[in-house]
């Protein structure tokens, strides 16, 4: 079987800095698969070379065994999506939640908007009364579910997470964390989440990869990382830090 | 143990179109030397309960409170101009972001002097010196170097360490923490409280911190009050977090994911018009 997502030694570099350097792994058709770690390790950067919102130095991307070229065609984005971590910058301001359905359908000259845009709110749980609202009539985790709702208007088979939960409260958290869970089982799609926090990661995922200073430390199952079963002394580091704040004696 | 702060009844409210609105509605507590966590979700009025014990509502709100004394002197009696001397020099705020909150055109040692100049805590090669040692104590390896950077020059983790050191170099009584670690990464927020935590007990203040995340409050601070919708609802020991008795707190605590734990679908919380009542 081809896998969903493949990407082989990718290398992104802005001037003479290298954001990511030799980062590869697989996500199988339906997997959901995690990228954790510190800021500045890169994680967001793949996910940004994915979707082509960052330049590719080196290394390839395969979409089912495709490879991508750097100009992404109108049919990549139809396959791959991408939610973005601030609900309050991704929107915008002066568009209805409408409009914001709206645009991806114009774009992909894709009819029946009406019936699409009602569907694809009513999935995320809004319902037709937030359709002609402005962003800042919604509450955080309301945007954060209209964002859900455009990337999956144009029907995707990969979903690319940014940090999709880390601007919410966690009583929030855990309802756009089950909404997402839920949509994956309905619609059999691949995820690629990316989060600082490994309790999301594991939650969410089945295999995630850590990363520091833009390179690979360890890809490991999440019932290894539950079980402490950890090879590196990095990912322990995370691991503890996770546990809260604990005082020296 | 003769109380710092002892506020009663707190109320900030806000005027909108829609008449006055209250975002914290009768807070009240004590706080002696010792660590304080005040945990809530947005619009929880926690950070606002903490702009007001510092005098920072914006002007248009409200304040009233029965009791709002800080180490003797009446907080609510006292002059704008009592007010500013009290801040910085005897109660002190770190905020959230140091991007935001440091004078970007302004080298971060000058930023820790002026803070010395202007409670008369000495000037000039004297306060120079102050300041180093205080860069030194929130663990900034090299101050020299520090000393002259401007604040887009280092790290978030970093910045926050300086904004820590303009905020303790007066040396104030209390300290009020608003989501001081929030925009960092977790290995870089642990040290920063360490540092908080040291200076802390080192220095005997008593430490107010405000924050969202109700698991690293709990591990960090002695006593807990958990707010919802501008009111405490419970007040705990840090340690028996996990025998909290308000089904809010409970349901703040259940919906995390933690590790080794396999919950699908993730408990939500279930809000009942009773604890906003």
């Amino acid at each position: 079987m081809t896998d969903a997502l493949a990407i082989k030694g990718l290398a992104v570099e802005f001037d003479d800095f290298r954001a990511v350097d030799g980062v590869g792994f697989s996500v199988a058709e339906g997997e959901s698969f995690g990228l954790v770690g510190e800021s500045g390790s890169g994680k967001s950067t793949v996910l940004r070379a994915v979707a082509g919102l960052a330049p590719v130095t080196e290394g390839s991307i395969f979409v089912r065994g495709e490879e991508i070229r750097p100009a992404r065609s109108k049919a990549f984005y139809r396959r791959v999506q991408m939610v973005f971590q601030d609900p309050y910058g991704s929107l915008h301001p002066r568009h209805t939640i409408d409009r914001a359905l709206a645009e991806p359908l114009a774009v992909h000259g894709i009819g029946d908007a009406e019936r699409r845009i009602l569907k694809a709110l009513d999935e995320v749980g809004l319902g037709k009364g937030f359709r002609f609202r402005y962003p800042h009539q919604l509450s955080g985790g309301q945007r954060q579910r209209v964002a859900i709702a455009r990337a999956l208007i144009l029907e995707p088979t990969i979903l690319l997470l940014d940090e999709p939960t880390s601007a919410l409260d966690a009583s929030v958290q855990a309802e756009v964390l089950n909404l997402l869970e839920e949509i994956r089982r309905e619609r059999r799609l691949t995820y690629v989440l990316v989060s600082h926090d490994l309790a999301v990661v594991t939650h969410m995922c089945e295999r995630l990869l850590v990363m520091q200073h833009g390179k690979p430390v360890e890809l490991l199952t999440s019932a290894d990382l539950a079980a402490r079963r950890i090879e590196t002394p990095y990912t322990r580091e995370l691991m503890v830090a996770s546990e809260g704040f604990r005082r020296e004696p | 143990m003769s109380a710092l702060l002892d506020v009663e009844n707190l109320r900030v409210s806000f005027p909108t179109r829609s008449g006055m609105v209250e975002a914290v509605r009768g807070v009240s507590f004590t706080l002696g030397r010792e660590r304080l966590g005040i945990v809530g979700e947005s619009g929880s009025g926690k950070s606002q309960t903490g702009r007001a014990i510092l005098g920072l509502t914006p002007p248009h709100a409200t304040v009233t409170a029965d009791r709002l004394v800080f180490d003797g002197i009446d907080l609510l009696a006292a002059s704008e101009k009592e007010r500013r001397t009290l801040r910085g020099k005897r109660i002190a705020m770190v905020l959230q972001d140091p991007k935001f909150s440091l004078n970007p055109v302004m080298r971060i040692g000058e930023q820790i002097m002026e803070t010395l100049a202007a409670h008369g805590r000495g000037s000039g090669a004297e306060a120079r010196r102050r300041t180093l040692a205080m860069l030194e104590a929130v663990q900034i390896r090299d101050p020299e170097r520090v000393f002259n950077l401007y604040p887009h020059e280092v790290s978030g983790g970093m910045g926050q360490r300086a904004m820590i050191a303009m905020m303790l170099v007066a040396e104030p009584d209390m300290l009020i923490a608003d989501e001081p670690t929030s925009a960092l990464d977790v290995t870089v927020q642990l040290q920063v409280l360490s540092i908080l935590d040291k200076l802390v007990a080192e220095r005997g203040m008593g430490l107010i911190f405000v924050s969202h995340d109700l698991r690293l409050v709990s591990s960090f601070c002695d006593r807990v009050l958990v707010m919802y919708a501008g009111r405490v609802v419970e007040e705990i020991a840090a340690d028996r977090l996990h025998q909290s008795q308000h089904p809010y707190t409970q349901g703040l605590l259940n919906c995390l994911p933690k590790l080794g734990q396999s919950r699908h679908p993730l408990p939500v919380l279930d809000r009942k018009p009773e604890w906003a009542a």
